[in-house]
């Protein structure tokens, strides 16, 4: 295993916790991801960036079990993975979120949170129809880690409010609340700030990073707006047509001759 | 004394978890089951029994059991007659093939036996979805009746074809049989509906309940935080087959007292009961009742209304029922598309500001 080491900004980065070797995803003929490596670690905050339809939400899917990719390997937690159902890989241990909203719109705000607790609720469904035995008591425990995560997130006065009638900005953060709620070991945020206004933005950018510093999670997170990248990611990976053309600390990758061909364009003397 | 949560405070999250957080609401609950259980049984009659509560009570346990699997996990099933029909056919078995059995466990187990055929019957739900389930659900509601009707083991050879409930006594009084009378009828089906009410609302409100709408209102988003569609999915088949099975039972067993499998659970009572819930409100508990009361009682209602106020031909009135009773719903539905318990809903929303509203 890699040692761990220190961040250009002096934070200390854990061990690898996921690593994907060689990942190539095909669809028919058309090959979305090509023989992409590279590393997420224990503690860090790890972009993916690139123009649209580089890959990037292909390889979110792919981590997360949507796709299973043709060639290469996911290895996590120190184990290979071999092909699973997403539910499975939720139970590893693995949060998402959309980037288009995917919430239970039927349900209020409190059990699209609650939601995201049904891999730690045990009790059994005998238990559950008498609410008798565990049932009850389970459901508020739950309940209890749940309002810690409201209390973070600020969203105390929406609680039993349906998730259908709120505003686009909150619904993204009962979104992050809902995968916060899974106590996830690695975060998948695709395209938190998407259609957000420069305050909502800051507010989430605050929450990502309290989120990494207080609980400790690993952040994997796609998003178009490079300033928040740069800002709040430890390393970056920039993808283009499939391929990988960068990776290494927000610096590095400004620098990257490649990189800034492929988002500015290149100068054809 | 207005209805208002303002003031009643809720100081554990056990509290603020129960079913009716408004005191009033509570305190009219209990009214009600409290009249149910210590009134009505001495007051009523063998018309109230037979034309108006126990077919209410009846198929408001059925009207439960679909939305539970319509309602709440989202997956629409037309076979709902043929699932009480497995529920009417294993209470009969049951009955005549250990007759020192009680009847209660009896009609328990015949809810469990349509679990087992529910569940078989909703596997097709994990490939297909909407319109097409409902049409491999209809499937099922063909299938079981014919089953029920060609094969003589499960009427046991009668010549008629029918099968008769024998009578059965619960603490000494006949629950079935020609010698049952009214408030017999009717208190076995109230437990059985209240018992059967507070088990769904049990199981909507916890974990697995929260399963099954994750499932109906967004599925991918549902696998991406862990829930496995399979179990989600053949849970909701069980549980739902499991309480119109019960349904079936009652309805053979107490209410009716002789079926025919084609003639008493055909398509018409699949619709029936979809129509129960729709009407009443999917994804609600309360709605089950609200649209097994609407489409029990109003047709009793215009009728008494028709043929003893007014006179009418009882013919005449009967086409003319339909008629009310169709307009009706396409009214009700036009209102208010997610049924009455949404009215009601809005009613109590409304209630709760009168009235002071600003």
């Amino acid at each position: 295993m890699t040692q761990a080491t220190i961040t250009p900004d002096g934070r200390q980065a854990g061990p690898v916790l996921m690593d994907l070797r060689n990942i190539t995803l095909r669809f028919g003929g058309v090959t979305a991801i090509k023989d992409i490596s590279f590393d997420i670690r224990e503690g860090e905050i790890r972009a993916i960036i690139g123009p649209n339809g580089a890959g990037k939400s292909s390889m979110l899917n792919v981590i997360s079990g949507f796709y299973v990719p043709q060639e290469g390997e996911i290895w996590f937690k120190g184990y290979r993975r071999g092909p699973m159902k997403p539910y499975e890989v939720a139970r590893l241990g693995i949060a998402r979120t959309f980037q288009n909203i995917a919430l239970f719109d039927g349900m209020s705000v409190l059990d699209n949170i609650m939601t995201g607790r049904l891999n730690l609720m045990k009790a059994r469904i005998w238990s559950q129809a008498l609410w008798w035995g565990g049932a009850e008591r389970e459901e508020i425990e739950n309940r209890e880690q749940v309002e810690k995560i409201i209390d973070f997130l600020e969203i105390q006065n929406i609680r039993k409010t349906p998730v259908g009638r709120l505003p686009y900005g909150l619904k993204k953060r009962v979104e992050l609340a809902r995968a916060l709620a899974a106590e996830p070991r690695i975060l998948l945020l695709d395209e938190p700030m998407a259609g957000m206004n420069v305050e909502e933005k800051e507010d989430m950018c605050r929450f990502i990073l309290d989120v990494n510093d207080e609980f400790g999670t690993t952040i994997a997170l796609i998003e178009h707006d490079m300033g928040v990248v740069m800002d709040l990611s430890d390393r970056v990976v920039v993808m283009d047509y499939g391929r990988k053309i960068g990776d290494g600390t927000p610096d590095e990758v400004r620098s990257n001759p490649e990189v800034i061909s492929a988002y500015l364009g290149v100068e054809h003397a | 004394m207005f209805y208002r949560e303002a003031g009643d405070f809720k100081t554990s999250y056990r509290d603020d978890g129960q079913t009716f957080p408004i005191r009033l609401d509570r305190w009219g609950y209990y009214a009600v089951l409290a009249v149910a259980f210590l009134v009505v049984p001495f007051v009523i009659d063998s018309y109230w029994a037979n034309a108006v509560l126990v077919p209410f009570l009846i198929y408001a346990i059925a009207a439960i059991g679909l939305n539970i699997l319509t309602g709440y996990a989202g997956q629409v099933s037309l076979g709902t007659g043929g699932f009480m029909a497995v529920g009417a056919y294993a209470v009969y078995k049951l009955m005549t093939a250990f007759p020192g059995v009680p009847i209660v466990i009896h009609i328990v187990l015949a809810g469990a036996i349509t679990a087992v055929v529910g569940m078989l019957f909703g596997l097709p739900s994990l490939r297909i979805k909407g319109f097409y389930l409902a049409v491999a659900t209809l499937a099922a509601q063909f299938f079981l009746v014919w089953l029920f009707n060609k094969v003589p083991w499960f009427y046991n050879y009668s010549a008629s074809g029918q099968i008769n409930a024998p009578e059965r006594t619960i603490l000494g009084w006949a629950v079935t049989g020609p010698a049952t009378s009214a408030s017999a009828k009717y208190l076995v089906c109230l437990v059985f509906a209240v018992v059967l009410a507070w088990v769904a609302r049990n199981l909507t409100r916890g974990s697995v309940g929260r399963k099954w709408m994750a499932i109906r209102d967004m599925d991918i988003a549902a696998e991406i935080i862990g829930v496995n569609p399979l179990t989600a999915k053949l849970s909701a088949f069980a549980v739902s087959s499991f309480f119109v099975g019960i349904a079936g039972a009652l309805l053979f067993a107490v209410y009716l007292g002789a079926a025919e499998a084609s003639e008493a659970f055909g398509i018409n009572k699949s619709f029936l009961i979809l129509f129960m819930v729709i009407i009443g409100g999917l994804g609600s508990i309360f709605g089950s009742f609200a649209g097994a009361a609407f489409l029990v009682l109003l047709p009793v209602l215009l009728k008494n209304v028709l043929v003893a106020q007014f006179g009418w031909p009882t013919d005449l009135a009967a086409h003319i029922e339909l008629m009310i009773v169709g307009a009706l719903i396409v009214f009700f539905l036009i209102v208010e598309p997610h049924g009455l318990a949404r009215l009601w809903a809005l009613t109590k929303e409304k209630l709760r500001l009168w009235p002071f509203p600003h």
